[in-house]
């Protein structure tokens, strides 16, 4: 077995912390340590993922068409606007029905913080969208209106639906204005 | 099903960080409170315990994964047995659940509930993602994830529906950041008024700042027994425990979307949903007008998990007017909103009431002054200890701090952990603590009594 095969030593890098402080007392009583100030380093950490839509996957390629379909439980009708492959009544399996992206604003809010991820977008309004002859809700966001005026008029307002150009395979494919 | 008791409890301190401790270290002193509280020494209690439950809600804040063995082999507790339990901010909630089955069971006598949480490790926005991660990241988190986002749009319908105020939800916030002046345990200790609140800067329309719990780091424990571990507690600390049983627990769920919430009818709420002083025909006429002007059930202004937990807790602790028969609450007010939606689930008032009854002064400690004009007198105390908005949310001891302050209120002990009387409810004998998750996913209740 060769060195080059099996190395015996670990190839230094350049990684690592920053370190920014590292007190030790000078002298040998260690007692004084239980005073020491904590130690916190830079800790980074990246992951992508490989998310698969599953059995919700024809709803995003809809958006991608600038289409809209929700999920009927084929005997009762009960819908869904938020894609859902099983009824949680009879619990069979639901079928795809193409609607058109009209509606009114049942519930809202203006994030003016937010997650990291969304943080360059704030102020920014969610919205729950209300379907007639649907059952359920659909999460969105509404553009259109002055996120610094927000109103409870609002709820009941409402909205149609607009796609984006360049589908990002996202439910944001979608997104709600004023219809009026 | 044997009785169980809690018979002591601690809590670290909550704070937005807290460097000078590991998670585990954090659970240490929250074990070792409750231990000397017994008058007990580790070695005794390490003869004693049964075993474990661990809480903590996120593997993502410590970028641990089996963080739960970490705390317990810490503690010493190896090789007892012990569990993680995870339910996002019922997760403590769940725990003390849990620890109740081991003992009622008979799995158990003697049975120790530890709960954690390291927030502060990453920055504010970088946890508000994590904590959406809770939300389905295939429709909800993609379009704004944000937690106080989410309920939020259940405010704005609560209000739309039932013409709820900010200035009521601010009456919340208000009570318990005034409560928590006298919890030394307690990070936002403020005397606040309603204008404070509605000038704070604003998170997500229409709630501010002081309308939301911050992120924490904090760990808490409680111990629970059956009568032979009590026994077997009072012989080794050679002193009398007092008395408190837990008397009825409840657990419900719900969609995790909330888009998917149910519209029920007015029929099914009555067959499913009610509680035992809904059922008056005062009360049905007040519903039947309700559904007339459209409201349906639960919506996404209402918690239908909250709701069942609430039912299921007092059938089992045989409560039918919840306002008059608990003494006080601790409650899961992540947000000043989520307090008034839950004394609805809860029955205090019916749905639709929360924000008068939030302003009535009705769940207000007697003997504090708010600077507030409350046209009625206090009745059942909610959140006597500040609750999450003043203690701070470090959600897998959450649930577990609830328990701990519960049982010290039972005990008549605030004085002597708090250093200060002002919050011990007058005669308490019967408390609830509510643990909440997701938007209302998991939801559990938990009855305790005093008995002499």
């Amino acid at each position: 077995m060769s060195d080059n095969e099996f190395p015996n030593r670990i190839e230094e890098t350049i990684e690592g912390s920053v370190v920014f402080n590292v007190p030790f007392p000078t002298g040998d009583d260690l007692s004084v340590l239980k005073q020491m100030s904590p130690i916190t380093i830079r800790q980074p950490y990246h992951i992508e993922y490989i998310h698969s839509f599953g059995q919700d996957s024809p709803f995003f390629a809809a958006l991608a068409n600038k289409r809209f379909i929700v999920c009927r439980e084929p005997e009762t009708g009960y819908t869904y606007a938020t894609p859902r492959g099983h009824d949680m009544y009879s619990g069979k399996e639901t079928e795809w029905v193409e609607i058109k992206p009209e509606g009114k604003v049942h519930a809202f809010t203006v994030c003016h913080f937010g997650s990291e991820e969304f943080l360059p977008e704030c102020p920014y309004v969610l919205a729950l969208i209300e379907f007639e002859g649907v059952d359920t809700l659909f999460l969105t966001r509404l553009v259109g209106v002055d996120p610094y005026e927000a109103s409870p008029d609002w709820i009941g307002m409402k909205v149609k639906g607009r796609y984006l150009r360049n589908s990002k395979l996202k439910p944001t494919d979608v997104y709600f204005y004023p219809a009026e | 099903m044997r009785p169980v008791y809690a018979v002591s409890g601690g809590v670290s301190k909550f704070a937005k960080a807290r460097p000078d401790k590991t998670f585990p270290g954090l659970v240490k002193e929250a074990y070792d409170y409750a231990i000397a509280d017994l008058g007990l020494e580790h070695p005794q209690f390490l003869e004693l315990v049964d075993g474990t439950v661990a809480s903590y809600f996120s593997d993502h804040f410590s970028r641990q994964l089996m963080a739960g063995i970490m705390a317990q082999d810490y503690l010493g507790m190896c090789p007892k047995p012990s569990h993680r339990v995870e339910g996002g901010g019922a997760t403590g909630g769940i725990c003390f659940q849990e620890g109740w089955k081991a003992v009622a069971s008979g799995y158990m006598d003697i049975c120790l509930c530890y709960g954690f949480e390291m927030m502060s490790h990453v920055e504010t926005w970088k946890g508000n993602e994590f904590i959406a991660l809770a939300s389905d990241v295939s429709f909800d988190y993609p379009v704004g994830g944000f937690y106080s986002g989410y309920y939020a749009m259940m405010v704005t319908r609560h209000m739309a529906e039932f013409g709820t105020t900010v200035e009521q939800l601010a009456h919340v916030s208000v009570k318990n950041h005034i409560n928590a002046y006298h919890n030394p345990y307690a990070q936002k200790r403020m005397r606040l008024t309603i204008e404070d609140v509605r000038a704070a800067p604003m998170v997500a329309w229409p709630l501010t700042r002081h309308d939301i719990c911050v992120m924490s780091d904090g760990a808490a424990s409680t111990i629970l027994c059956s009568e032979d571990g009590l026994a077997k507690l009072e012989k080794a600390s050679g002193r009398r425990i007092p008395r408190v049983r837990v008397s009825g627990i409840g657990r419900g769920t719900d969609a995790m979307r909330l888009a998917d919430r149910p519209h029920q009818s007015y029929e099914d709420f009555y067959k499913y949903n009610a509680l035992p002083n809904e059922v008056d025909a005062d009360s049905r006429a007040y519903y039947k007008e309700l559904w007339k002007h459209g409201f349906r059930y639960p919506g996404v202004h209402s918690f239908r998990a909250g709701r069942m937990g609430s039912k299921e807790a007092y059938e089992n602790a045989r409560i039918t007017d919840p306002l008059h028969e608990i003494d006080f609450v601790e409650l899961h007010d992540a947000y000043t909103s989520s307090e008034i939606q839950t004394y609805e689930d809860m029955g205090l008032c019916r749905y639709g009431e929360g924000g008068s009854f939030a302003a009535s002064g009705k769940a207000f400690m007697p003997g504090i002054d708010y600077g507030l004009e409350l046209p009625e007198k206090p009745i059942c105390p909610v959140n006597p200890s500040g609750g999450l908005i003043a203690c701070g949310h470090p959600v897998g001891a959450t649930g577990l701090m609830q328990a701990v302050f519960a049982i010290w209120e039972l005990q008549h002990t605030i004085e002597k952990h708090f250093g200060d009387a002002a919050l011990q409810v007058p005669n308490a004998r019967r408390g609830a603590i509510h643990s909440h998750a997701g938007t209302g996913t998991y939801v559990t209740v938990s009855i305790l009594e005093r008995e002499e």
